[in-house]
């Protein structure tokens, strides 16, 4: 076990999992001076600059409408918010080292050198402040995919051991022990076991060979291991030869949501092998918004070549199973609001899906305003939900959804992110709130039509 | 030779040169950064259509952020159509277009170009003043975005003043506004007025990234 596991352990009798020790700080990683901090840090963000992100760093005219898109600038007016401002200390890095007049600012000492300071002050803004939900990126009127240079960033600051300590502690148990909470292969094999008693279905875990994989997040398997159960009792219903495999079954990317590519890479390739060793034409991801970013869209890159199956959400499977009438559901009276993950519908375009299968459900789905592409983040995205210090002002954020979900009259709410759905039920009990937030998955697997 | 003939001739040519060598090097050094490739499988075809798109498609908001940008909309589309009406439809301009292009066409009523030319200054001292005092813009704004409004602005207001007569001698004045655009000109591949160009780059990638996966662009 990894001294930071130690240092810091999970805390899971809260409705949000993550590791015990709140207090305000800046954190540092790894024993290394402040030029190395600041020389790894800025080497880092450089190093994976393509033509795609040195554009975006050339074309911004700091217009400051991508605040008005942000949640957080929104909800505390506080102009520190502005998502390209989360960018500003690597942006001036840009133009001093590697912009075409890099020379100039230098000779003349145009952009003056960072401190270590700033990058503490950063490691708010570039953690704790920003979910990376990409709304920002819709509103550029560059165009500029703010959200993705905030990611480069994350890749710079991990470099340079200046991630939240939570963050960093749960990406590193996922590398070390296969789950950011916990979610042992063990342990998984027990809950597998568990809810294959408790919705009476077979769950199939290492079978040998297998049309579909299946991998669900730490979140679900520790939290609501009821998906295990219903994504099973689906499958069983159309006949599908599919299983987990314990060499991958963990969908979630911490590494990538801490900025360490090499974590990033490491999960990802579990899961891809998992489903090249059972020969899986077709891998479904979970009810969880950057786990399917992280394969369906960063996948292929990370093992180099294009993958040699499918991907799906969960969501997308439904959709298409219902679509095509192979899986038929029951009507459900029931008047609901829907939570679209960004990471599943803003920045991953499977907007419609969840849509398809309430209306197949026959619920009276009451829209959010804004919904869709343009919904409100629920603030817990990015590993924000993770960190502690960040709690106050993720609740300030979360108003912006409840008032949301109020106006829409509903009473309950369905998603497609078991991270979603525990910020909602941790900001539910902080304001003692009484809306829920249900699976649309565990909806669909109650209402199977046998 | 006087003022006049040193802001139309030599300064102009070196101006000019420095635009030009600038735009090309700023934008040449974009183009040999390496390209990453995106490999992941497209949920849709059509991502150099939907690049395409965007390029036109972000002109303007989509409706949920429109009431929130209403501002900052208005005072960017002004400062732009104005300054395009003023470039393009004002005689004296064409004939400088006409000059080093052998194109023309026939110019706007002086009225239509005076109005649009106050219009336009009047847009520009009040992003200044919106730069200046509203928190987001007062604290992303460095000296790219001060000096770009200056050589922006000055253009506009001198070509006013030699229009109007005002201040000094129509030569002096139409010398200083000659003078006022070879500085323009001059910092244009430095700062932000480089948008022009690489807002299409900005645009289109982004536009592809989103429509191959089916996404919002």
């Amino acid at each position: 076990m990894s001294k930071v596991t130690e240092k810091y352990p999970l805390d899971t009798s809260e409705q949000r999992l993550t590791v015990k020790d709140p207090y305000p700080r800046h954190d540092t990683q790894g024993e290394m001076d402040e030029h190395e901090r600041l020389r790894r840090a800025m080497a880092n963000f450089a190093k994976n600059m393509n033509r795609t992100t040195a554009t975006y760093m050339e074309a911004c005219v700091h217009c400051g409408q991508c605040a008005e898109a942000c949640h957080y600038y929104v909800s505390t007016e506080d102009p520190k918010y502005t998502p390209i401002w989360k960018l500003e200390i690597f942006k001036q890095a840009y133009k001093r080292e590697t912009s075409p007049f890099g020379f100039f600012y230098r000779m003349f000492g145009l952009k003056r050198d960072l401190s270590i300071e700033q990058l503490g002050e950063w490691q708010e803004l570039i953690y704790d402040s920003c979910t990376m939900c990409g709304r920002c990126s819709l509103i550029c009127p560059m165009g500029i995919d703010i959200a993705t240079l905030v990611g480069q960033a994350r890749h710079g600051m991990f470099k340079a051991g200046l991630i939240p300590d939570e963050l960093h502690s749960v990406a590193q148990r996922a590398k070390d022990e296969g789950s950011p909470l916990g979610a042992t292969a063990a342990v998984f094999e027990e809950r597998a076991e568990w809810m294959a008693d408790e919705h009476e279905t077979e769950v199939y875990v290492d079978e040998d060979e297998a049309d579909i994989l299946v991998a669900m997040s730490s979140i679900e398997i520790m939290k609501y291991p009821d998906a295990i159960g219903a994504t099973a009792k689906v499958l069983n219903a159309l006949g599908e030869k599919w299983t987990f495999r314990t060499e991958g079954y963990e969908a979630t990317n911490f590494g990538m949501m801490a900025g360490n590519t090499e974590w990033q890479k490491y999960a990802t390739l579990k899961i891809i092998n998992a489903a090249i060793n059972c020969g899986a034409k077709l891998v479904v991801l979970p009810e969880c918004g950057h786990a399917y970013g992280a394969l369906r869209w960063q996948g292929a890159a990370m093992y180099g070549k294009p993958l040699p199956f499918k991907v799906q959400h969960i969501s997308e499977f439904l959709a298409d199973v219902i679509s095509s009438g192979r899986l038929k559901v029951k009507k459900v009276d029931q008047t609901v609001t829907f939570h679209d993950p960004c990471q599943v519908a803003r920045r991953g375009g499977a907007t419609e899906a969840p849509r398809v299968v309430m209306e197949a459900l026959g619920l009276n789905l009451n829209e959010m305003s804004p919904t869709g592409d343009y919904n409100w983040c629920c603030g817990g995205g990015g590993g924000v939900v993770t960190i502690h210090r960040a709690d106050k002002l993720r609740y300030k954020v979360f108003e912006l959804k409840m008032e949301q979900v109020e106006a829409s009259g509903a009473d309950t709410v369905l998603s497609t992110c078991s991270n979603c759905r525990q910020s909602y039920n941790d900001a539910k009990e902080h304001f003692q709130w009484d809306k829920n937030m249900e699976s649309l998955l565990e909806l669909v697997a109650e209402n199977i039509v046998e | 030779m006087d003022l006049l003939d040193f802001a139309r001739g030599p300064a102009l040519q070196v101006a000019t040169l420095i635009f030009v060598a600038g735009l090309i090097w700023r934008l040449l050094h974009l183009y040999l950064t390496q390209k990453k490739t995106d490999i992941s499988e497209p949920r849709q075809g059509g991502s150099i259509g939907g690049g395409i798109r965007a390029i036109f498609s972000r002109f303007r908001h989509h409706e949920p952020f429109r009431q929130r940008t209403r501002n900052g909309s208005i005072l960017a589309y002004t400062i732009h159509i104005g300054l395009a009406i003023v470039i393009l439809g004002g005689a004296p301009h064409i004939l400088f277009i006409e000059s080093f292009s052998g194109l023309s066409w026939s110019p706007m009523p002086s009225v239509v170009i005076h109005f649009a030319a106050a219009l336009t200054l009047a847009a520009l001292l009040t992003s200044l003043g919106r730069r200046m005092s509203h928190p987001v813009l007062k604290m992303l704004s460095n000296f790219d975005d001060y000096f770009t409004w200056l050589v922006t602005t000055l253009p506009v207001a001198t070509g006013l003043m030699a229009v109007a007569h005002v201040g000094a001698r129509y030569e002096l004045l139409l010398a200083i506004h000659i003078l006022s655009f070879n500085v323009f000109l001059i910092w244009f591949p430095f700062g932000k007025l480089m948008h022009s160009f690489i807002v299409i780059g900005s645009r289109y990638t982004t536009g592809v990234t989103f429509t191959r996966r089916g996404a919002k662009v």
